[in-house]
């Protein structure tokens, strides 16, 4: 009787908080103020770029407020939009990231299922290696590379330097490691008996692979092209040291290479052009990192 | 429909032997149950009917031919995962018909076939939601539906019921066992439940160690276990067993649990075991329904003894009552109204017209 008595009092006095709640609310806020944090950190850069973006060069070099605009004007856009050199620097990069992601989900997807479900003799060790080669930086390959290719080209004849689409042979050497680790991983986590039923079904590997694998780890698969496709489209190094002719270069190099002349930075271009290559990853991020996230949350065999 | 035989089959993992050597012969429309501890090669077994594991010895034969290196799909087989393993990207209608899709079968015969087996589960109203729409019981029956359509030779189940609650267990129990009734498939059923295994099977087998304990009909198991194991594993609670040594008292045979109990053996019990050494190590082997509670007027070959009960849990039905007799904890079966309470002296009868007698060291049920 008494408990209840006291429940019933309940309402009537003043609301305390638990220790929890109170831990919980500390937690907030510090999350909040390092969010915020967060936010102004990697918000001022492109913030930035859109402000100078906007001004004519005079604007630029004027000791105003680096922060305002005062006269806006779009003349950055329109020139670099109507100037054939930025617009074949953007279809370069376009055919460039869309080719190698494409080259790069042909390889590493069969290779992730064979990896992760195909017991062989050594696969894994293979899977760690894979990973590895990813660990090597480009700084380090790229001479190698060149070389090889050089001398590729000296026994073919085939002209690969200096060519747009060497790029293709040169990326995936970035991607497939990477995506196929993601891959292995995401495959890794479908339970082994769903394979069972479907090769019980009657299901070939590859009708395993294809019918059930993909549309089951298709988050892994859009997190793995969304990797492949930003690496492929904001590489610089490999570009800059295996592209030099200005109809052969792709966004980032062509820009920097293109706008800076000598000592003379043509700051208002640069920001402009930067801005509209970011445009693209930012598009396919917000396409697909709804279905991403869907995607993740989705569809366990058990519950 | 076939029959499935087993003939010295092995399953060697490295040096580890996880199956040692099995014989098995199962009949047309046979529902076997294969039941056991964990790590007792039970599921390696099903799954090396099933094709997904290799043999490393022995032969597997379904409908007579010998499958051994015959491709899962080409075994004319259907599972049934614990986990379900339903394709969660697909609608319940098309995960039952994956098989039959893969096959090229014609659509209107697909269609028909799913129709059929949803109204054999009571699943057609789901037949367009997705796995995760559904709950475990749900999924079961889907699950067992991909089974039914393809319409095999054999079914075989892996711990089927494990992911379910309780209640559900008992009710999708039944369930499995009507669905056998209907389409009378030969069965291999794999759990570690005994109930389960009791339950549902025509023929149980008992495996322990890679080997079969023994092979029986659910009544063989209970009351004539051929090992300690069995008759430990069977029934629940477990069947008692108390160190004894057979004794000759004025020219009859009696057993001797402690310095203060000992009965006289009834007549058919004494003639059986009259041959046996009488300094042999033995285990008196006594399911608790065979220890209950006194009464005043008892059958032959009933005995009483007094005890202290440690304690007592009331089921309803009955009541289970524990106590030890010289450091051997003992479990007995009374009734709810006999009065049994923690703690409290009672007077318990065992009924030695059911009662087994083991071999100490070999586990041999005499």
């Amino acid at each position: 009787m008494s408990t209840v008595a006291i429940d019933k009092a309940g309402p009537s006095r003043k609301v305390k908080y638990g220790s929890m709640s109170r831990d919980r609310a500390w937690a907030l806020r510090w999350s909040y103020f390092f969010l915020v944090l967060f936010a102004i950190f990697f918000l001022t850069p492109p913030v930035y770029m859109l402000i100078t973006s906007l001004k004519s060069s005079a604007e630029i070099s004027a000791a105003t407020n680096p922060w305002w605009v005062f006269h806006p004007t779009l003349s950055n856009y329109v020139e670099l939009l109507t100037s054939n050199q930025f617009l074949r620097f953007f279809w370069n990069s376009s055919i460039v990231a869309i080719v190698v992601v494409i080259i790069t989900m042909l390889i590493s997807i069969p290779a992730a299922f064979a990896l992760a479900r195909m017991k062989f003799w050594g696969s894994a060790t293979l899977a760690t290696g894979v990973f590895l080669t990813y660990l090597i930086p480009d700084s380090l390959l790229f001479i190698p590379l060149f070389k090889m290719l050089a001398v590729i080209q000296d026994l073919t004849g085939i002209t690969l330097l200096n060519r747009w689409y060497v790029l293709l042979f040169i990326y995936p050497t970035l991607t497939v490691p990477f995506c196929t680790w993601i891959m292995i991983g995401y495959f890794a986590s479908i339970p082994k008996e769903l394979d069972e039923a479907a090769l019980i079904d009657g299901a070939s590997w590859l009708q395993t692979l294809t019918r059930i694998f993909i549309p089951v780890a298709l988050p892994g698969l859009i997190a793995a092209t969304i990797f492949a496709f930003t690496v492929s489209w904001a590489q610089f190094l490999y570009p800059l040291v295996f592209t030099t002719s200005v109809d052969q270069l792709v966004l980032p190099v062509g820009i920097t290479t293109t706008l800076i002349k000598g000592d003379v930075f043509n700051w208002g271009q640069i920001m402009t052009g930067a801005l509209l290559g970011a445009a693209p990853p930012l598009i396919i991020y917000a396409f697909l990192m709804d279905y991403y996230i869907a995607g993740l949350t989705a569809g366990a065999t058990k519950g | 429909m076939a029959d499935v035989s087993l003939r010295k089959v092995i399953k060697r993992y490295d040096d580890v032997e996880a199956v040692r050597g099995i014989d098995l012969d199962i009949a047309d429309h046979e529902f076997i149950v294969l039941v056991g501890p964990s790590g007792c090669g039970k599921s390696t077994t099903l799954r090396m009917i099933a094709g997904l594991e290799d043999i490393s010895d022995g032969d597997i034969m379904i409908g007579g031919d010998v499958v051994n290196d015959v491709p899962p799909k080409d075994r004319d087989i259907a599972m049934v995962f614990q986990n379900y393993a339903l394709y969660p990207h697909m609608t319940v209608a098309e995960n039952m018909s994956f098989g039959l899709r893969l096959k090229h079968y014609p659509k209107a015969e697909i269609k028909a076939r799913v129709t059929e087996a949803a109204r054999l589960l009571d699943i057609t109203d789901l037949i367009d939601r997705k796995p995760k729409q559904l709950s475990g019981g749900q999924r079961q029956r889907v699950a067992m539906g991909r089974a039914i359509v393809r319409n095999p030779k054999v079914f075989l189940f892996d711990e089927p019921l494990s992911n379910l609650d309780a209640k559900l267990r008992v009710q999708m129990r039944i369930e499995i066992k009507k669905v056998h009734q209907k389409v009378r498939t030969t069965t291999v059923y794999v759990t570690h439940d005994q109930v389960e295994a009791m339950t549902l099977a025509d023929r149980v087998v008992v495996m322990n160690k890679g080997r079969i304990e023994q092979i029986g009909t659910p009544n063989e198991l209970y009351h004539k276990p051929a090992t300690r194991f069995v008759a430990g594993f069977i029934g629940s609670p477990a069947m008692n067993f108390i160190p004894c040594r057979l004794e000759d008292v004025a020219g009859k045979l009696q057993i001797r649990l402690t310095d203060r109990i000992a009965f006289a053996l009834p007549p058919a019990r004494a003639a059986r075991y009259n041959a046996l050494p009488r300094n042999d190590k033995l285990v008196l082997g006594i399911r608790p329904e065979h220890l209950t509670e006194s009464h005043a007027h008892l059958e032959p070959g009933i005995e009483t003894f007094d005890t202290v009960l440690d304690v007592t849990e009331p089921m309803g039905m009955e009541t289970l009552v524990y106590f030890g007799l010289e450091g051997t904890p003992v479990c007995g079966r009374v009734n709810p109204n006999a009065g049994a309470t923690d703690g409290a002296p009672m007077r318990l009868a065992m009924d030695l017209n059911n009662m087994h007698l083991l071999n100490e060291e070999t586990g041999a049920v005499l």
